[in-house]
């Protein structure tokens, strides 16, 4: 075991992948000899070689197709986006390639890549460097969408998704890339030295999709997160000093909906947290979900706890980050008779 | 001075419904005149090359030139044998769709030449990204007839499960990959599998298509772009067909340029080859091939040939195109031009070629009457299980949830 922040795991796990396959391979913006401009792939070109880990064109479009043709070859690479939100170029490639070529060939063809991107706001990014666009590819059959919360979930993640054999969209949250940001901006910053997930485990492993983590076991209701919101939540509670339970969904296509259904029932309460807007994002169909398989069990109306349905404003960071007040509040909100 | 008025330009071609027919504006050269580079010429050696025409076949038939592949009469055969069953198969299969067998149906008259010619031109184990008019390629290896009709009918033995529109085929052990009815998509896709290629140190390359209405995407310059960059073992071929849907080339910008010109932006060799010309074809694609084999990179082919038909069963080309234009386009029949090349050296009869007519229409005939005895569109379709399989590898659990809502 070792002490990692979320950089440190997630270049682990990929310094990992590239030496157990020689046909996993790295291409992204900045990503070969400078390593990224997060330093995911910090040292991969001079460990393994150039053809290994290298720089691509700025052309999100061009990055994903020519990562679908070398899946359809028999490669896995893996490729980042340098941030979610310049993946939009890429979309139709996604959803329109990437996504159907399985569905469509009958399965004689599949694209099984693997696409990281930083996301998520908190870092005084504007609206090109903050957004949550998990929703979009949720959305899209044929896709899966992974989204760790801390360093050890983000190596075996991570891991997981290179072996999978298909798509995944890996998203990563880059304002806990070095601590677990709470949501209190104004407070001291935390590094991940001082959070048990941030032992890692040098070696291989992996954590699978598709399974939730209970953070908190909790009986007066559910908090389901995923991303940083973990770490809002986690302290929501502690500020409140709610017995709440406290799901990380980890990876929200394939949903561990059984998990969630479980603690719904149990608890009979659900706040449901995410950074993206609210309007049609994660949390409507968590929302459904929950209503459709939970609503005898319910004894209080669904909360959701998101983003303002607005372009993520620069200057206001604070305003629109869906901080532990919020989420405090719409818990108390649930607690109402 | 008073500044003169702007004004803006929208393309327009030369003849619409009712006009007379003219393609003078079209300069065709004489067959034989291009120069044949040696495959190893640097970019900056062959910047003519995308401004002219290159052309083996002469008026009489007669191959000619530093670009005569010198084929043997069995390859030219079998190539000529392909572009007739596309044909054939096209013919048969259009009236099938006016028979209310299927919803749908694309041909590629006209452009018989150029998946019969580079299928026949590459190795079994190079893979081509096709459009949706290159389905010679399967007719020159032997791709079952009836699994096309099959596919078409969306009928129980469909290789593609019912999941795809007609003539979308997919057939991985016949080099031929996924066709997708959004257009371009496709074309960096050979770049990558080629750039895949090189990196395991194989010997394969890829072949790629694009229309040349489609060449306006993005997606066809970020392809040329990772070619050039990483050097990718690729051909990359714009079919410029002068018609998409309704537009006309000029609409994708070839009043101002070549589209084989398009590769001089890149540092990439442009080809410009008259796609109409089985051998010219041939000749180009092989060079294309060499080359990349060489790890010279990649080349950017332009074939310069005419949509005969209709863009597709939805199309009504009369409405926007001049009834005739393509018995006068200039560059001919593609299969008629092979025929006389086949009289002319001797390896081909008037007689041979009725009855192979008469034995491919036969055998697409006997092809449709076995998918016909499965069932035409509606009439049979695969289990709807199949519907919810192949989404993911695994199905998750909304999978299994929604097919067992739907009963199956």
């Amino acid at each position: 075991m070792a002490s990692m922040n979320m950089v440190q795991a997630l270049n682990s796990a990929l310094d990992l992948a590239l030496q157990r396959d020689e046909d996993t391979l790295i291409f992204g913006q900045d990503v070969g000899y400078f390593g990224g401009v997060f330093r995911v792939t910090d040292k991969l070109q001079e460990k393994h070689g150039v053809t290994r880990c290298f720089d691509a064109p700025i052309a999100e479009g061009g990055i994903i197709a020519t990562a679908i043709g070398m899946g359809a070859y028999g490669l896995r690479p893996v490729v980042e986006i340098q941030f979610a939100d310049y993946i939009l170029p890429a979309f139709d490639q996604l959803v329109s390639e990437a996504a159907r070529l399985r569905y469509r060939s009958g399965g004689q063809f599949s694209a099984p890549i693997t696409v990281r991107s930083p996301y998520g706001g908190g870092i005084f990014g504007g609206q090109t460097h903050s957004q949550s666009p998990e929703a979009i590819f949720a959305h899209i059959s044929g896709l899966k969408t992974v989204i760790p919360s801390n360093p050890y979930d983000a190596k075996g993640l991570l891991l997981a998704s290179i072996a999978d054999d298909d798509p995944v969209i890996f998203l990563e949250p880059k304002r806990v890339y070095n601590g677990p940001f709470d949501g209190y901006h104004d407070r001291a910053l935390k590094t991940w030295a001082e959070h048990p997930m941030g032992e890692v485990p040098e070696e291989y492993y992996t954590v699978p999709l598709g399974k939730a983590a209970i953070v908190r076991p909790g009986s007066a209701m559910t908090l389901l997160a995923y991303g940083t919101m973990v770490h809002v939540a986690a302290a929501a509670i502690e500020e409140s000093g709610i017995d709440a339970e406290l799901l990380d969904l980890r990876s929200i296509v394939p949903l561990d909906i059984d998990t969630i259904v479980a603690s719904v029932k149990r608890t009979g309460r659900c706040v449901i947290v995410h950074e993206a807007s609210r309007y049609g994002g994660f949390g409507a169909e968590l929302s459904a979900l929950v209503q459709e398989r939970c609503f005898h069990y319910l004894r209080s109306p669904i909360e959701r706890v998101a983003g303002w349905d607005t372009p993520y404003p620069y200057a206001f960071e604070w305003d629109y980050f869906p901080g532990p007040a919020r989420v405090e509040a719409a818990m108390r909100r649930t607690l109402e008779p | 001075m008073e500044d003169d008025k702007l004004s803006l330009h929208i393309p327009t071609p030369r003849a619409r419904p009712g006009d007379p027919v003219t393609f003078d504006h079209i300069s065709i050269p004489a067959a034989g005149l291009v120069r044949r580079p040696e495959i190893s010429a640097s970019e900056e050696q062959l910047r003519d090359l995308p401004y002219d025409l290159i052309r083996v076949l002469d008026p009489d038939g007669k191959a000619v030139g530093p670009w005569n592949p010198q084929l043997s009469a069995d390859h030219l055969r079998r190539g000529l044998r392909a572009m007739l069953l596309t044909r054939i198969f096209d013919d048969q299969l259009f009236r099938a769709h006016r028979q209310g067998k299927t919803t749908f149906f694309m041909k590629s008259a006209g452009e018989e030449a150029i998946g019969a010619s580079q299928s026949l031109a590459l190795r079994a184990s190079d893979m081509c990204f096709p459009t949706y008019r290159v389905v010679s390629w399967l007719m020159a290896r032997d791709y079952p007839v009836v699994d096309l009709v099959n596919q078409i009918y969306s009928n129980a033995n469909d290789p593609l499960k019912g999941r795809q529109l007609p003539i979308l085929y997919s057939a991985r052990d016949y080099g031929f990959y996924s066709l997708s009815g959004n257009v371009g998509t496709r074309i960096g896709h050979a770049v990558g599998w080629a750039m895949a290629s090189a990196y395991k140190r194989d010997t394969r390359i890829a072949i790629g298509y694009i229309g040349e209405g489609s060449t306006a995407e993005g997606d066809f310059h970020e392809a040329l772009t990772f070619a050039s960059v990483y050097r990718a073992p690729v051909i990359l071929c714009v079919t410029n067909n002068q018609w998409a849907i309704s537009s006309f080339q000029g609409i994708a910008g070839g009043e101002a340029t070549t589209f084989a010109a398009k590769a001089i932006a890149y540092g990439l060799p442009g080809l410009r080859v008259d796609g109409n010309d089985f051998l010219a074809v041939h000749a180009a694609t092989e060079w294309a091939a060499q080359r990349a084999r060489a790890n010279h990179g990649a080349t950017l082919i332009e074939l310069f040939t005419y949509r005969a038909a209709g863009h597709s069963t939805s199309d009504d080309p009369t409405k926007y195109r001049p009834t005739n234009e393509e018995q006068a386009w200039p560059l001919g029949d593609p299969i008629e031009r092979l025929k006389q090349h086949l009289l002319g050296i001797g390896e081909w009869s008037e007689l041979r070629h009725t009855e192979l007519i008469a034995e491919l229409t036969e055998h697409v005939r006997g092809a449709c009457k076995e998918a016909d005895a499965v069932g035409t569109f509606g009439k049979s379709k695969p289990s709807a299980r199949e519907m919810f399989e192949d989404v993911y590898k695994e199905p998750d659990w909304r999978l299994i949830e929604q097919r067992r809502e739907l009963g199956v």
